[in-house]
């Protein structure tokens, strides 16, 4: 059968299994609609919180990344799995026990001040409408690969689904059908990764097979590092970055990472602390699946690259150069009418332009896979769009309806609560939309923004509000504005106002846009010591919910006020 | 007799022990082995990896499922000890 035929088959029937579990799994309260709940359980919510978590950018450009970045990527690597430790350590279970529906929720109530509550709002809405709309576009470029329809129409059919099982499901819906969409995306990742692996160094499991040696004995690293040397570029084990921002990037993305308002939400759905801390653990492994995998298709893929193109005739190309040829993900050009390709470092001398994307999404042509199995990689690297689109979009709507809404509103009911929340998914839903079909020129660069945005608004008044007593709502307020000020108009000078200034004599202390969110939690946490410690401490009953939040104990399900 | 809010106070003096000692566990393996010492570390090889990069690009992500689970099974540990664990 064809490809084409076999995308259709394959992703028509993920699709038909969400829409199904969606049915099976809808919302009749308020609880469920939040929190699912509070009684999924951690290996669920462990799964559901990965797919959560694993975006189309994890799916298709992280490992595309790493293989031009080489020891560089190291940076997502360890930043986008080191949080789930934080996360588990410091925040989740005392949030669980805490036992409200959302971060603002905590904010709002360990600081007790309607004021701090907003600013916290504020943060969410804009953390999760930056990455919604990244997703957005995500799913949209998915569809028109694979499908051969405009991002357009791809952006409107992703909506729709989501809008589906988001709007009628709730926190229920999504994390059951996020349990479908990991097993899709997780399967549809490996199976290329393990063909690949078996070809090039016999060994079948990917995490092994970088380490080990290619047909001629010598290991792959050592010989990827050689070859691209020779071509003039940097060897791919040794990083180009200086110490100190390779530091403050997996500082920011880890820390970031724990301040994710769609991430921590996750562990308000499960039924006890104990469960919280269990299903970060799961979570992290189910991430971690994946992530030790992509360094390896990172290097299989330049490795395989450099082999079958450099200095060979443009004839005798292989066939998946062609094929994608055609989407211009690859460029050839032969500059010096020699009839070879000359893969190297020099611009003006490169004839070859490889796409990052192509490392994921042409995995299984390289590995020469029956055409399934591209239906396959299609329909994962679509759960893995949709699966973060539709949690974000919870948090969204939660945020309104909730964390705006109920805060001046505290009377109205359940019922109309719940009604409230649906249009604001179905708002959101149709807003991200917009920003999918029509996006705004950053979209790249605004994820430099989410992450130092998490890290250095709520990751410090969420941990001094669980870890000290004295921390009042004056510290908390002034810390969070100090935090978000500083990394907004660092990251908006070097990336909107005066883009040719980005360059590493320009930062301050040499840390790039993308770490300094590390800068902007340090001084969270400073201001908002100083400030807390010249001012009175927080009422009693505060300091005594914190004490009651250390412990286990008496967490019920998540409760409404 | 102790009373039951300096029991807390001690369920929560070793919970922050635990925290410190994984915590630091996280910091070598990733920002340690993984960043400022890897050039020194990538002196030393694991089969086909150079040591620090295995650290970055593998190890470090490896460490961090183990402390989770490390750090559940004392909790729960410490939990039932302080005789706070949930029903």
């Amino acid at each position: 059968m064809e490809i084409l035929t076999w995308t259709y088959i394959l992703v028509g029937l993920s699709f038909a299994l969400y829409i199904g579990i969606a049915i099976w799994s809808r919302a009749g309260s308020t609880q469920e609609f939040y929190v699912a709940g509070g009684g999924v359980s951690p290996l669920a919510n462990g799964m559901a919180t990965a797919a959560d978590w694993m975006s189309a950018a994890s799916f298709i450009s992280m490992a595309g990344i790493i293989s031009f970045a080489g020891y560089d990527g190291s940076v997502y690597l360890m930043g986008w799995t080191g949080g789930y430790v934080l996360l588990a350590l410091l925040l989740a279970p005392y949030l669980r026990k805490f036992g409200k529906f959302t971060v603002p929720d905590f904010v709002g109530d360990r600081y007790y001040s309607k004021t701090a509550k907003v600013v916290a709002v504020i943060c969410a809405l804009f953390i999760s409408f930056t990455y919604v709309a990244g997703q957005m576009r995500g799913v949209g470029i998915v569809f028109s690969r694979y499908l051969e329809v405009p991002i357009e129409w791809g952006v409107v059919i992703g909506m729709c689904i989501v809008f589906f099982y988001a709007v009628l499901g709730g926190m229920k819906g999504i994390t059951y059908t996020q349990v479908a969409q990991y097993c899709v995306l997780i399967f549809a990742y490996m199976v290329p990764a393990i063909f690949i692996s078996m070809q090039l160094t016999g060994n079948a499991i990917p995490q092994l097979g970088l380490g080990g040696s290619v047909a001629d004995g010598t290991p792959l690293l050592d010989k990827l590092d050689g070859v691209l040397t020779e071509l003039g570029f940097a060897a791919y084990t040794s990083g180009r970055k200086s110490i100190t921002d390779m530091f403050m990037i997996t500082l920011a993305l880890m820390v970031g990472t724990a301040g994710l308002p769609h991430v921590i939400v996750r562990f308000f759905t499960v039924p006890r602390v104990k469960d919280a801390r269990l299903s970060a653990g799961y979570a992290l492994v189910f991430i971690a699946i994946l992530y030790t995998t992509a360094p390896a298709i990172a290097a299989f893929g330049m490795y395989n690259a450099i082999d079958t193109t450099s200095e060979k005739n443009i004839s005798e190309l292989p066939e998946w150069i062609a094929t994608w040829q055609k989407t211009d993900l690859i460029k050839v050009d032969d500059k010096n009418g020699d009839g070879k390709v000359q893969y190297v470092a020099d611009p003006d001398a490169n004839e070859l332009t490889i796409d990052r994307d192509i490392m994921v999404l042409a995995s299984p042509e390289i590995a020469k896979l029956p055409n399934w199995v591209v239906g396959l990689v299609a329909a994962g690297a679509m759960a893995a769009a949709l699966s973060t689109a539709a949690g974000l979009l919870l948090v969204i709507s939660t945020s309104v309806s909730r964390d705006l809404f109920k805060t001046f509103r505290p009377d109205i009911s359940d019922k109309k609560e719940l009604r409230i929340a649906r249009f604001a998914a179905a708002g959101a839903v149709l807003l991200a939309g917009y920003f999918g079909v029509n996006p705004p020129g950053f979209v790249a660069q605004v994820v430099a923004f989410a992450f130092g945005l998490a890290a250095a608004s709520f990751f410090p008044v969420i941990i001094m509000g669980i870890f000290s007593t004295r921390i009042n709502k004056e510290g908390a307020i002034a810390g969070m504005i100090t935090g978000l000020v500083f990394t907004i108009v660092y990251i908006v000078y070097f990336k909107f106002i005066s883009p040719e200034m980005n360059t590493a004599d320009n930062w301050w202390f040499g840390v790039s846009p993308e770490g300094i969110g590390s800068i902007g939690m340090i001084l969270n946490f400073l201001v908002c010591g100083i400030i807390s410690h010249l001012t009175p401490p927080p009422p009693q009953e505060v300091q005594d919910m914190v004490e009651e939040i250390r412990i286990p104990r008496g967490a019920g399900k998540a409760q409404d006020h | 007799m102790p009373t039951h809010n300096d029991k807390m106070k001690a369920y929560w003096r070793k919970n922050l022990q635990t925290l410190f000692i994984l915590l630091l566990v996280w910091f070598i393996v990733s920002f340690g082995c993984g960043i400022l010492f890897v050039n020194e570390l990538n002196e030393f090889r694991l089969g086909g990896y150079k040591l620090g990069f295995w650290f970055a690009q593998q190890g470090s992500i490896f460490a961090f499922v183990i402390l989770i689970f490390v750090y559940v099974v004392r909790m729960n540990r410490l939990d039932r000890e302080f005789d706070v664990d949930e029903e």
